[in-house]
């Protein structure tokens, strides 16, 4: 048994030294790894940086409502009557005489894209004074929040960024109203970040709403109190409305995005992992055919074809695992915080995101350039050790 | 000709490495024609899109409505062949991961705008007659197993019925067209719409102008948003293209992503094939000095490691791009989610110069090195 490690480390040891001397082919086995290993990884960190914006946008502690059958908030409306009876519903926070709730407009703007330089549908949102209160992750972070009555707007840090005109200090105009950017104000990351907020009176006389609104965002008195304040809106006949966890809502909207992606991602994934299978057996066999002669001296002087499969496989192993070492580093350095904006086809409106490159997708695709490694290892190592030593030796 | 035999078998000379550079060449290209697919799907029809054609919109954004009265300014101006107006519908069909394009349109002018969908005459006779009437693509009722005939129940999302909350409609006609145009929308009478509906009588989504002279659409564009200037919902005007390339880029590079992965895979796989090619030439050293001794010219040696090169590119890439072109016939994988979904002949005809250009370049290195070889050095090397 200790003779068989001895001899096992003796070969492998061997093997993993004269690497250099192989340095076209194994390079080209470690690049061919290294590209899927990139792509993997680069291409799921879109989704998993998708995902991230629009689950951090959702805080289960806050419901939306909307009017029944609709499907977001592009599509609902509700009136103002219907606002005031929801705002009177049970398991709402309150502080003092006000409710915790923001009816919302939510409307998209034509403004130019910078990177495409093509106008985009960029979402504005029509807010109350109690919006900051009700999303308490959302902060300024530039100027100051606007005036309730005015033209004025706060923006998104995401939509600064990609979209044109967007600085404190700027004024544009969108039909027959002017709007003046006073702040730049975060929420974490979320999708909100896209957005454009204005006060929600002004937005109904610019577009023509009367006294409508959209959507309803409001605190729960505590998570468990979404039931309640389901049921009650369920069962009064005043309002017809649906209502969601806001988690749940944007869950749903991003499900059908990063579904796509994901998939997109892992089919390209797998075929050019099973194209670098390929690469990696030609590789190993072609490394273990210059050194044919070598490995039969090997086993002449007594090294048992259990220790040459082990040598091969650890071989193809150790380039793999610097391959996909080297593609993943790649990826992280090349992709991660990479900020873009894409539309999310259920508002039909933008969405400014980061691609992310998580930790769990790196793991993933070193995982996936290992396997790769022994899998493109094994044949050539069962071929290295079924070699006859005689014509072995004869060969070349 | 004659080499054949010999190129054959040199090629066989060691199986199982010839097998695999074949597999990895074939999935090369197998990805190069599922990538080029996907990149086509994300442009949206942006190759068939009419130039002849201008998109009128609301100047703020896109949701926002426009009055039906604008079509008659449209018409009766100078240099306007046609105009109609679309509607979209946004309902949900039994649920709303089912997500297609459903379009409230003015039946007669709107196939006159857009000879591409092709509907045999009886059934669009069927849709001109019945109110409740939709024209479906042959990939969407393919895809719901919907015939002629069926009753169609949609739920509003944006339009909510007088009655109800459903809407019902009958397949009067299938449309079909050629490949790259969408075979998944659902087009129905925009009366139906506008009678029906609980609220925004009289408001249309845009308008589609056919106008005659396609070199002045630049000129018509501003003609027509200057009559509606200072109103009450003034427009943007932009050509059928320019819209459908505003709306592919707003979704996002994926063009050039899917590029990005294409150069990367072929990138990698070049290098691979070039490699196992090039070990296969030193291999046989002593083949080639043999073969110099019996009398072949360095010309008709380059021509055997080159063309032995460029057939191993040409029967894996080829089985490959055939794979891929065998995979999209099959139709979008995802449901509904990209609809144009077709491998074009322009990528076709790429990847297979693509092939070529990739046996030539694997093959060069060895194939030089092979002719330049002294015949001396070559059989002592052995």
């Amino acid at each position: 048994m200790f003779n068989w490690m001895s001899q096992t480390l003796a070969v492998t040891a061997l093997n993993l030294r004269t690497i250099p001397q192989r340095l076209g082919s194994s390079g080209v086995a470690i690049i061919g790894i290294a590209g899927v290993v990139i792509v993997l990884v680069s291409v799921l960190s879109i989704a998993s940086g998708f995902t991230a914006a629009m689950q951090s946008s959702g805080s289960p502690s806050r419901a939306i409502v909307m009017r029944s059958g609709a499907d977001s908030e592009m599509t609902s409306g509700l009136t103002g009557a219907e606002v005031d009876v929801i705002k009177q519903a049970p398991g709402l926070r309150r502080e003092g005489q006000t409710t915790l709730a923001s009816a919302e407009l939510y409307v998209i703007i034509d403004i130019h894209k910078k990177s495409t330089d093509t106008s985009a549908n960029v979402p504005m949102r029509g807010v109350q004074p109690t919006v900051m209160a009700v999303r308490s992750e959302a902060s300024i972070v530039e100027g100051r929040m606007l005036e309730f009555g005015t033209n004025e707007i706060v923006v998104g840090r995401g939509a600064s960024g990609q979209f044109a005109g967007l600085t404190v200090g700027n004024e544009f105009k969108s039909g027959q109203d002017t709007w003046k950017v006073v702040g730049v104000f975060e929420t974490d990351g979320g999708v909100s970040e896209t957005e454009i907020w204005c006060d929600a009176r002004v937005l109904q006389g610019a577009y023509r709403r009367g006294n409508s609104y959209q959507s309803l965002l409001a605190q729960l008195d505590s998570s468990d109190s979404f039931n309640t304040f389901r049921d009650w809106l369920t069962a009064n006949p005043q309002v017809n409305v649906q209502v969601r966890r806001e988690a749940d809502y944007y869950a749903q909207q991003s499900r059908a995005l990063s579904g796509l992606i994901q998939g997109v991602g892992f089919g390209i994934a797998a075929l050019m992992g099973i194209g670098a299978v390929f690469g990696a057996i030609l590789t190993m066999y072609t490394a273990v055919s210059t050194r044919s002669r070598e490995i039969a001296t090997l086993r002449a002087l007594g090294f048992n074809a259990t220790s040459v499969v082990v040598s091969v496989l650890a071989e193809s192993l150790a380039l793999a695992a610097i391959g996909g070492a080297l593609g993943g580093v790649a990826a992280y350095f090349a992709f991660n915080g990479y900020q873009t904006s894409t539309m999310n086809f259920s508002t039909f409106s933008q969405v400014a995101f980061a691609f992310q490159v998580t930790p769990q997708l790196l793991g993933m695709g070193l995982t996936y350039a290992l396997a790769m490694g022994l899998i493109g290892g094994l044949f050539p190592a069962v071929r290295a050790a079924r070699l006859p030593i005689p014509t072995a030796l004869r060969e070349l | 000709m004659k080499f054949l035999p010999l190129l054959w078998s040199s090629l066989w000379r060691k199986k199982v490495r010839t097998i695999f550079t074949l597999l990895s060449v074939f999935i090369a290209f197998l990805l190069f024609g599922v990538l080029m697919t996907i990149r086509g799907a994300f442009s949206f029809g942006i190759d068939i899109a009419g130039i002849d054609r201008l998109v009128l919109i609301h100047k703020v954004s896109l949701i926002m409505p426009l009055p039906v009265s604008y079509l008659a300014r449209l018409n009766t101006t100078e240099g306007v062949t046609m105009a109609t107006h679309n509607t979209w519908f946004g309902g949900v069909y039994q649920d709303p991961a089912n997500f297609f394009a459903q379009i409230a349109v003015e039946p007669e002018p709107f196939m006159k705008l857009y000879p591409e969908y092709q509907v045999p005459p009886e059934q669009m006779q069927a849709w001109l007659a019945d109110r409740q009437g939709v024209m479906v693509g042959v990939d969407l009722a393919k895809r719901f197993g919907w015939k002629v005939g069926d009753r169609i129940p949609i739920v509003g999302t944006i339009w909510q019925p007088k009655q109800g909350q459903v809407w019902e409609f009958n397949i009067a006609g299938l449309y079909d067209g050629e490949s790259g145009i969408d075979k998944t929308q659902f087009f129905f009478h925009y009366d139906y719409l506008d009678e029906n509906r609980l609220q925004g009588e009289g408001l249309v989504g845009w308008y589609i102008v056919k106008i005659g002279d396609p070199g002045a659409a630049q000129q018509m564009g501003a003609t027509f948003d200057g009559m509606f200037a200072n109103s009450s919902a003034e427009t943007k005007t932009t050509t059928e293209k320019g819209f459908v390339e505003g709306f592919a880029k707003q979704v996002g590079d994926i063009g050039a992503i899917m590029i990005a992965i294409t150069i990367a895979v072929l990138f990698t796989m070049i290098l691979v094939a070039a490699n196992t090619m090039a070990q296969s030439v030193r291999e046989r050293t002593s083949e080639v000095g043999v073969l110099k001794t019996l009398g072949f010219s360095n010309a008709s040696i380059l021509a055997l490691v080159l063309s032995e090169s460029v057939l191993i590119a040409v029967i894996g890439g080829g089985l490959g791009l055939a794979t891929a072109w065998a995979f999209v016939q099959q139709g979008d994988p995802t449901g509904g989610m990209l609809p144009i979904f077709v491998l074009p002949t322009r990528d076709v005809i790429f990847g297979g110069a693509l092939i070529v250009g990739l046996g030539l370049l694997a093959g060069a290195l060895p194939a030089m090195n092979a002719m330049n070889l002294k015949i001396t050095d070559a059989l002592r090397r052995a």
